[in-house]
């Protein structure tokens, strides 16, 4: 919450902070979001907001079907051309501040649909903030570009970032088999 | 399986039925243009064909061809006697065959599709629009003839220059790596990519050059050899064997 100062000692503490500083703190802790689901991607989606992953510990498991109430659109799957004025209205509803999350290869690039039906990413139409890469990605990488929003919010900076892949730990407990250390 | 449905249409219409073929039990029967309403409202009607399943209706575009650039083909099915059938008539660009909606409802929205896809309008159709592309596109993207990389996008594409992006994301978006140089290699070049991928990937491999096929090739020569050891092996086995039994 940028930077803290403890004033007094005693029985009376009293902290003070910047206000820009408190309001994106409450900011990133309350991100309602709008899913624009429209493929397959869905279903990774489905599975990070169950309980198992509970997405409810970034402040962000409330969803809202109405863009003007929503703070990160989340786009989730392949944006045909078609659908690029209506992804692109649901974008205009929706209230300052709004932050954008490209979920998948589709809405990241376009993927492997390299034709006349597909708007190849959907940064073609409005600004992303954040891309998570994967043909889907895995929960934890959604999680991951939760995290990397919320300190994007922190600290003011709109520039887009991608969700970089998780190192992958060989010597981790259950991942190697008869292999003594 | 439908062999039936062949003989029958072939013993009933005569002539009409241009040519008949049979792949793998799959058989087909080709008409001519102005025949192919006819020919369908017979294979609906019929009391012995039946075919009151319409499956599907689509085209195929072959720009080779000197004349009717279209193949359009009808697959249906028979819920009764279990016979299915294709009808195939050819059908040259603005020519107009006549709607099956009125035979099969399906036939409606495939109709459409096929007006949208390949620009084949068929005549007499109730309402005949595009049904999976917008109006607002110009051609009709199943034509050999359609650039592969043309699209038309309905909201125009934001012009920033350094939009931010970080690898896997690339400058080049997308991933063009299905793109195949027909024409260097219909003019003998044995490129195997799209120049676009050629650059991307920093090299421009070739089938006679590549690894792989350097590997296929290894692999093949080790494979007669073998062979050819063997039957050696085997021809101075026998040779013994006849040398023992006399």
């Amino acid at each position: 919450m940028g930077e803290l100062k403890v004033i007094g000692g005693g029985g009376e503490v009293a902290v003070t902070t910047r206000l820009s500083d408190l309001l994106q703190w409450a900011r990133k802790w309350s991100l309602f979001q709008y899913p624009f689901v429209t493929a397959c991607c869905g279903m990774e989606f489905m599975a990070t907001a169950a309980p198992r992953y509970d997405i409810a510990r970034f402040g962000a498991e409330a969803p809202r079907f109405s863009p003007r109430q929503s703070d990160v659109l989340w786009v989730v799957g392949t944006i045909s051309q078609r659908q690029g004025p209506a992804v692109r209205r649901i974008w205009e509803q929706m209230a300052d501040p709004k932050w954008v999350i490209a979920f998948g290869t589709c809405a990241s690039c376009g993927g492997f649909y390299d034709n006349y039906t597909t708007i190849p990413g959907v940064d073609k139409v409005i600004p992303v903030d954040v891309y998570i890469p994967g043909c889907p990605p895995r929960p934890e990488a959604v999680l991951d570009a939760l995290m990397l929003l919320q300190e994007k919010i922190q600290a003011n900076d709109r520039r887009p970032v991608v969700v970089p892949p998780r190192q992958i730990l060989h010597n981790a407990p259950g991942r190697t088999r008869g292999e003594s250390s | 399986m439908s062999q039936a449905v062949v003989d029958r249409l072939t013993a009933e219409l005569g002539d009409r039925i241009l040519e008949t073929s049979d792949a793998f039990g799959e058989h087909e029967v080709r008409v001519a243009v102005k025949d192919w309403v006819d020919v369908a409202q017979f294979l609906k009607d019929d009391e012995e064909l039946q075919m009151d399943h319409f499956i599907d209706l689509t085209a195929i575009d072959h720009p080779e061809r000197e004349s009717a650039r279209f193949d359009v083909t009808l697959m249906a099915r028979s819920s009764a006697n279990g016979h299915r059938i294709r009808m195939r008539t050819h059908v040259d660009d603005g020519q107009e065959p006549g709607t099956l909606s009125r035979i099969w409802e399906g036939a409606n929205w495939a109709e459409r599709e096929v007006w949208d896809m390949f620009g084949i309008k068929f005549k007499d159709h109730p309402d005949l629009r595009r049904i999976l592309l917008y109006e607002e596109f110009v051609g009709h993207p199943l034509r050999k003839d359609y650039p592969i990389d043309k699209a038309q996008p309905l909201v125009p594409y934001r012009e920033v220059t350094d939009i931010g992006k970080l690898p896997p994301f690339g400058i080049e978006e997308g991933q063009p790596f299905a793109r195949i140089d027909w024409e260097a290699r219909l003019a003998g070049g044995d490129n195997q990519v799209s120049p676009a991928i050629g650059v991307q990937q920093g090299q421009r491999r070739t089938l006679s050059d590549s690894e792989a096929a350097q590997q296929i090739q290894a692999r093949i020569d080790a494979r007669l050899a073998k062979e050819a050891e063997e039957g050696a092996a085997a021809e101075s086995a026998d040779a013994a064997e006849q040398g023992s039994g006399d």
